[in-house]
């Protein structure tokens, strides 16, 4: 069974120190991740997932607990998982000036790449990203998502089995992310890659095939989307309020709503059962003069589910 | 050994890319020292001339005005400000309006037939360049008049004796031959050149190796450096390759130019010479790898190699001798590898000596330098943190 384990948390915790004392980043996290699935860590700005990556890599020392990538302990086996794993940095941390074919190649040489792979791999990996028709302009000169590909293909041209990526997708545009998420895709099915992902964003998560929601340094909720969408309590309704704070108030307040989200200029009111509440809501809001657009019940989201996730985490603290 | 060879070569081909590619910043490199040189040889000329002086001749006769006459024409002093009174001759040089002066007693010429002359000569101490050269300056003319004078003495002396002055150098107050080695004309230029080519590619070493490793880390590609499984060593040594290059290239430019150019006297063997300058040149980039695991920022990089830059003048021999300085000061300077290339260069370039006369400066050039390096290893991290 530990053999489908890839990478293996327990009770990590890593702590900085700071003026005011020490600050944990990661406070006592378990994952496990298993092999040829994409998990993603999911969570708020802050909430340590870059922090608990970089301990996973070996890149920062850890303070407790353990963790490895394939059996190899990520601090004093770090160069065995340097040659098995594939990283991809949140901000782009190749060097500009070098062309898109030298810092490729750099990757390849560095991990000893044999000169017959390289030169299989190395025009196959570009065409795979998009990237054959750029190979010698320097980096720092590709738009956003060219970058992330770029950062992808120089962390795969040694054929790790683990890939990790640091919010690939930060500051790209939709059409790249869709494409980057397809290149992963492609990955996850072709090379039965182990995919690890740090993402913020809610409609990643629900392309993976199981997340963990970390917030301020804890893991508070893990499992498939579905699962961590079934941990959020009751049923959702949605509608355009005509008096957005007083109805917000108002139905707060009532009997059977547990948890009130806003979302643009609509509510989004949890409720214990959905038929019943729903009239009431409608005759209490009524009852004060506001109409509502647009009343119905949805299925949660992955965005729900986290902000109430988020909520309650933050409440029992 | 041969896999940590072939990561080296990646590392080393990173670096000559981004080195190469980068012409404007190599540009600097090479033609900073170089700028430098030419500006400190000509600026730093320790001899003053000219000092403007002020004078109070009290005598005003013919014995004072051959003496203030002699100290003018010498052209260390400018005779400037003509005053009445040792009172207002201090008052020039507190005023800042000359930095020395001259007071003459009255009855001069009557005391230098006696025998017994004496001119008071004031230096404006807050210069210590000024008071000695114009210390030195103005007591060998004095000295000259003294023994003019004195000849005369003997001469009319030994007229009156009837001996016809036969022995006139014994009865000179003072005969101190002074054979000057190595700098017979005491010219600035090769005491200052090949020292000032050490300060310069000191810092340059210091400087290449420092920013580009704090580089990596204020770009963040330090991150993707570490993930690779590049070992520590090797990340230092493909660092230091291309720097190695670029400084010895900077050094050999400088050596020709002060050779062609100020015509300073290669004396010593050109080989010995270019093995012990890139001994120290590796350990000025050993001590960069050194500060760039202490700095953060390329800021903090460069604030620390200014410290070294100011220490390495004050403290390493390069312009004021080492053996007056209390012991805690001079172990400062024992920190700092131009203190060991200053005895060198000087040797090896001025005096044509070999190895045999410079093997503890050598030996201690060496140690230092491996010190460096396993220091800068053990330090040098394999972590973000």
């Amino acid at each position: 069974m530990t053999e489908r384990i890839v990478i293996c948390t327990q009770e990590l915790v890593k702590q900085f120190n700071t003026r005011g004392g020490t600050v944990a980043a990661v406070d006592g996290i378990d994952l496990q991740v298993r092999r040829g699935e994409t998990f993603g860590l999911i969570g708020p700005d802050g909430a340590g997932k870059t922090t608990a990556t970089r301990v996973i890599l070996g890149l920062l020392r850890r303070t407790d607990g353990r963790s490895s990538i394939l059996g190899h302990d990520s601090m004093d086996d770090t160069y065995a998982i340097r040659a098995c794993v594939g990283y991809v940095a949140q901000q782009f941390a190749l060097p500009g000036d070098m062309t898109v074919m030298e810092n490729i190649r750099f990757f390849a040489n560095v991990h000893r790449v044999g000169r017959k792979e390289r030169r299989q791999r190395i025009p196959k990996l570009l065409e795979f990203a998009g990237l054959d028709g750029f190979t010698s302009r320097p980096a720092r000169l590709l738009s956003g998502g060219m970058k992330k590909k770029l950062a992808l293909a120089c962390s795969l041209v040694h054929q790790p089995q683990v890939v990790m990526l640091d919010e690939p997708t930060l500051g790209v545009d939709p059409v790249s992310r869709r494409e980057f998420w397809n290149l992963l895709g492609i990955l996850r099915a072709e090379r039965e890659l182990t995919i690890f992902v740090c993402t913020p964003y809610m409609d990643e998560a629900e392309r993976c095939n199981r997340v963990g929601l970390m917030y301020r340094g804890k893991l508070i909720a893990h499992g498939t989307p579905a699962e961590v969408k079934g941990l959020v309590p009751g049923r959702l309704i949605e509608f355009t309020p005509s008096d957005f704070d007083r109805a917000m108030a108002l139905v707060t307040g009532l009997e059977g709503v547990l948890e009130v989200q806003t979302y643009g200029l609509m509510l989004h009111v949890f409720v214990d059962e959905t038929a019943t509440r729903q009239q009431e809501i409608q005759c209490a809001l009524s009852a004060q003069g506001i109409t509502c657009k647009g009343m119905g019940e949805i299925e949660p989201g992955m965005e729900e589910a986290f902000i109430g996730l988020v909520r309650r985490a933050r409440d029992s603290q | 050994m041969l896999e940590s060879l072939r990561r080296l070569g990646a590392l080393i081909q990173r670096e000559m890319i981004q080195l190469l590619r980068d012409r404007t910043t190599l540009g600097i490199a090479l033609a900073i020292p170089f700028v430098e040189l030419f500006l400190f040889a000509y600026a730093v000329d320790l001899t003053v001339d000219h000092i403007p002086t002020a004078v109070a001749d009290l005598s005003l006769d013919d014995q004072s005005r051959a003496l203030i006459n002699a100290l003018e024409t010498a052209g260390y002093f400018d005779m400037d400000v003509y005053v009445a009174d040792e009172e207002q001759v201090i008052r020039a040089i507190d005023a800042g309006q000359v930095r020395a002066g001259v007071v003459i007693p009255p009855g001069f010429s009557a005391q230098v037939e006696r025998g017994n002359a004496q001119a008071l000569i004031l230096l404006d101490g807050s210069d210590s360049f000024t008071v000695q050269s114009g210390y030195s300056a103005a007591s060998s003319i004095a000295q000259d008049r003294a023994m003019e004078l004195m000849v005369k003495n003997t001469g009319r002396a030994g007229s009156r004796a009837g001996s016809s002055g036969s022995n006139l150098s014994g009865n000179l107050p003072i005969s101190s031959p002074i054979r000057i080695l190595y700098n017979p004309t005491m010219d600035d230029l090769t005491f200052i050149v090949p020292a000032m080519a050490g300060i310069l590619l000191q810092l340059l070493a210091v400087n290449l190796t420092a920013l580009s490793v704090v580089r990596e880390r204020e770009l963040g590609t330090i991150e993707l450096l570490l993930i690779t499984p590049a070992r520590p060593m090797e990340l230092m040594v493909a660092k230091m390759v291309p720097n190695i290059l670029v400084t010895s290239l900077a050094m050999a430019n400088i050596v020709l130019f002060s050779v062609y150019w100020f015509g300073v006297p290669f004396q010593g063997d050109p080989w010995l010479f270019a093995w012990l300058s890139l001994l120290f040149l590796v350990s000025g980039l050993g001590l960069g790898l050194l500060i760039s695991t202490v700095a953060q920022t390329q800021k903090q990089a460069q604030q620390i190699s200014m410290l070294l830059m100011l220490l390495s003048l004050l403290l390493t021999g390069f312009i004021y001798p080492r053996a007056p300085m209390p012991p805690l000061v001079q172990a400062v300077g024992n920190l700092i590898p131009l203190t060991y290339y200053v005895r060198i260069v000087r040797g090896i370039f001025t005096k044509g000596i070999g190895l045999t006369y410079i093997w503890n400066d050598v030996l201690a050039l060496a140690t230092y330098g491996a010190v460096v390096m396993v220091i800068a290893a053990a330090t040098f991290k394999k972590r973000l943190d």
